[in-house]
């Protein structure tokens, strides 16, 4: 005991902040703790305009700031608990970006008082008599937004920990929000308190696995910081070398959970199903950009040095996730679910680049990540807009003959369905490009082999978006009147915007793609 | 602390006096072993210490079972209705609030020992109001939505 004691510093020593650095996280905590403070005291009438005004100011000029102040403000602080560098900022500036897409479909209220996806309680028995009450008494759902501005903190956070316990408390930050929007949908409650359920308790294990690997990497390098976690990999004596392994397939299992990766991926299609459909866009997009950004730095900042006793496992882990994710996809009947398997074959493109272990394999990882979410965003907008009687029409029958009636809804997801396909002149060709071209080039025998399978399985996933096209455009109706709602103007900006990307991304690629490149290079 | 604490405070006191003056040679002679084996081997004793209290119980206690005796033993009434039913759970968000509290008391704690340091004191105490604040905030929201009422 008095040993442990005195191997400590007896000074207290101040952590130098580089605030400049870490602005941007700085101003959506204030955002998301004003959005708090409104939700408490705002009167009822004032509440929507006033958070969704609070959410989009302070992303927004979180952006700003990032892009002029943060860039020049590069290195790590915080005592190297926090590492602001390429690849940190530009995911950071993504998640921004795309919780601006996010928050602006949350808003939609399709003519009504409230934000339209949401419940006023979350916690009430579905039809139960708390929940009519609630409803009578005009109760809103405004409290999402500072949730998910508490999301987006952690979800900045999470590609810029320099060390595992902040990497945990940023996977913690950005989980709990989430865990509770899930919950929160106003039409099939009991699917999305299910949902909810799920996620929070299959979440809380794959927390506990991150953690327990955190302690193994401790226990075996002396440190929790990912480059001292490198020098005692490469300066290895060889006594704990049992620990190391196992601490970083724990790692792992708690990064790929997040991700959705194959062994870790059956929550996808249930929660993606149950959660409200703005906020599975918003999940789906920025979750997989925090939780690959992560991965990247975990991976090619602490682990690169013994990655050839672990390769092999996250091969396998990308090549399953990428079958499994597309041949499963062939089989849905809902749209959710269908997007969710198409988002888990994703995940294993993005591995795939991961794999490539350079500098371009990183830039073709983060393009991806861009192109992808935008999309994402987009599609799931467009799945809330398309009803019958009231509540979303999932089901893949009743999006029979859409075309016909919806020409511009149905060519919009459309397009955006060719882009998760992969087609030339959109963004989901360009990314598979960038994503599968490093893993050809430097992965070896094993990324060609990957790349090889990545492709097959887009065939596979394009038969089932073209089904779908199909399906909207040269089927007749099923019956029963499927409408697509008329959107707010939020609504169509947001879609508009990812839908742009999306094209924008296909036929002049360059300018994003070098900024990932040149953005790529980890600071230890 | 307690007396049996007391008392070993006391043991070790005199043991370190015992040590300052003369190293006692017994102590000398004992092999080194590792510290896992001395937690395995009073692990094992207490293991051994349960079963010998429960066998020595089961080897002199009379017995002469009936079936009545026999029966699983509950005070008052034959419970009714179902296992699963739904309760009334208006204490949790005291506990919440009890754990978030607890675990802000425990962060003041290291504040407090540098608070007087030179160069460290000002900015501590903004770092910790802005600590607290944000609890403050939770707090207020929470008693603004009625979650604090008792009824």
């Amino acid at each position: 005991m008095t040993a442990l004691i005195t191997s400590l510093p007896t000074e207290f020593k101040v952590a130098q902040v580089d605030y400049s650095a870490i602005a941007p996280m700085l101003i959506v905590t204030a955002g998301a703790l004003v959005g708090v403070l409104v939700e408490a005291f705002a009167p009822r009438r004032l509440r929507y305009a006033a958070q969704v005004g609070v959410a989009l100011v302070a992303l927004v000029a979180a952006f700003v700031v990032l892009v002029t102040v943060s860039v020049d403000a590069q290195g790590l602080t915080l005592e190297r608990a926090v590492v602001i560098d390429g690849p940190a900022l530009f995911l950071q500036g993504t998640v921004l970006l795309m919780s601006v897409l996010g928050v602006l479909t949350m808003a939609e209220r399709f003519g009504g008082e409230s934000p339209d996806a949401f419940t006023p309680m979350g916690a009430a028995v579905p039809g139960s008599p708390q929940e009519a009450s609630a409803m009578r008494a005009g109760l809103m759902s405004s409290e999402v937004f500072p949730l998910t501005l508490f999301a987006v903190v952690g979800m900045m956070l999470f590609p810029a920990a320099g060390d595992l316990l902040t990497m945990f408390v940023a996977l913690e930050v950005l989980s709990l929000p989430l865990y509770l929007l899930s919950g929160l949908a106003r039409r099939r409650r009991l699917l999305s308190q299910e949902a909810s359920l799920k996620y929070f308790l299959l979440g809380a294990f794959s927390s506990a696995f991150f953690l327990f690997g955190a302690a193994l990497m401790y226990g075996y390098s002396g440190s929790i910081y990912l480059g001292d976690i490198s020098k005692a990999i490469t300066s290895a004596s060889g006594e704990l070398d049992g620990l190391l392994i196992p601490g970083v397939v724990f790692l792992l299992v708690g990064l790929l959970f997040k991700v959705g990766a194959v062994p870790f991926h059956s929550w996808t299609p249930d929660v993606y199903q149950g959660a409200p459909t703005p906020v599975t866009g918003f999940m789906a997009a920025c979750t997989k950009v925090a939780a690959f950004g992560a991965i990247l730095r975990l991976v090619y900042v602490g682990l690169e040095a013994n990655r050839w006793d672990w390769r092999a496992g996250v091969i396998a882990v990308a090549a399953l996730t990428m079958v499994i994710g597309s041949v499963l996809s062939v089989t849905q009947t809902d749209v959710k679910r269908l997007l969710a398997y198409s988002s888990i074959a994703h995940a294993g493109f993005i591995l795939v680049a991961v794999l490539a272990f350079d500098k371009l394999g990183v830039a073709g990882t983060m393009f991806y990540l861009v192109a992808y979410g935008f999309a994402t965003i987009a599609a799931f907008g467009i799945v809330s807009m398309v009803r019958q009687g009231g509540s979303e029409a999932s089901h893949l029958s009743q999006w029979a003959g859409l075309g016909r009636n919806h020409p511009v809804v149905a060519a919009v997801f459309a397009f955006l369905l060719l882009a998760f396909a992969g087609i030339p002149l959109t963004s989901g060709f360009t990314a598979k490009y960038a994503a599968f071209s490093p893993a050809i080039a430097f992965g070896g025998r094993a990324g060609v082999s990957l790349v090889v399978i990545g492709v097959l399985c887009s065939v596979i996933t394009a038969f089932v978006y073209v089904r779908l096209i199909v399906l909207m455009y040269f089927t007749e109706p099923a019956g029963g009147e499927v409408v697509a709602e008329m959107p707010s103007p939020m609504t169509t900006v947001a879609l508009s915007i990812g839908t742009l990307v999306t094209l924008g991304l296909g036929i002049f690629p360059a300018q994003v793609l070098s900024l990932a490149e040149s953005s790529s290079v980890f600071l230890r | 602390m307690s007396h049996a604490a007391t008392w070993a405070f006391r043991v070790r006191v005199a043991a370190a006096a015992a040590t300052s003056r003369h190293v006692p040679a017994q102590v000398a002679r004992l092999p080194r072993v590792s510290p896992y084996v001395v937690v395995a081997a009073v692990v094992l004793v207490g293991l051994l210490l349960f079963v010998a209290a429960m066998g020595a119980r089961a080897l002199l206690a009379p017995k002469a079972p009936t079936r009545a005796k026999l029966t699983t033993y509950e005070s008052g009434v034959d419970p009714v209705g179902q296992g699963w039913a739904q309760t009334q759970i208006r204490y949790f968000v005291y506990a919440f609030l009890y754990v978030i509290f607890a675990v802000d008391a425990v962060y003041l704690f290291p504040w407090a020992l540098v608070i007087r340091s030179t160069g460290l004191g000002a900015a501590s105490l903004v770092e910790i109001g802005v600590f607290i604040g944000i609890l403050l905030i939770g707090l207020a929201h929470a008693a603004r939505r009625g979650l604090l009422r008792w009824f």
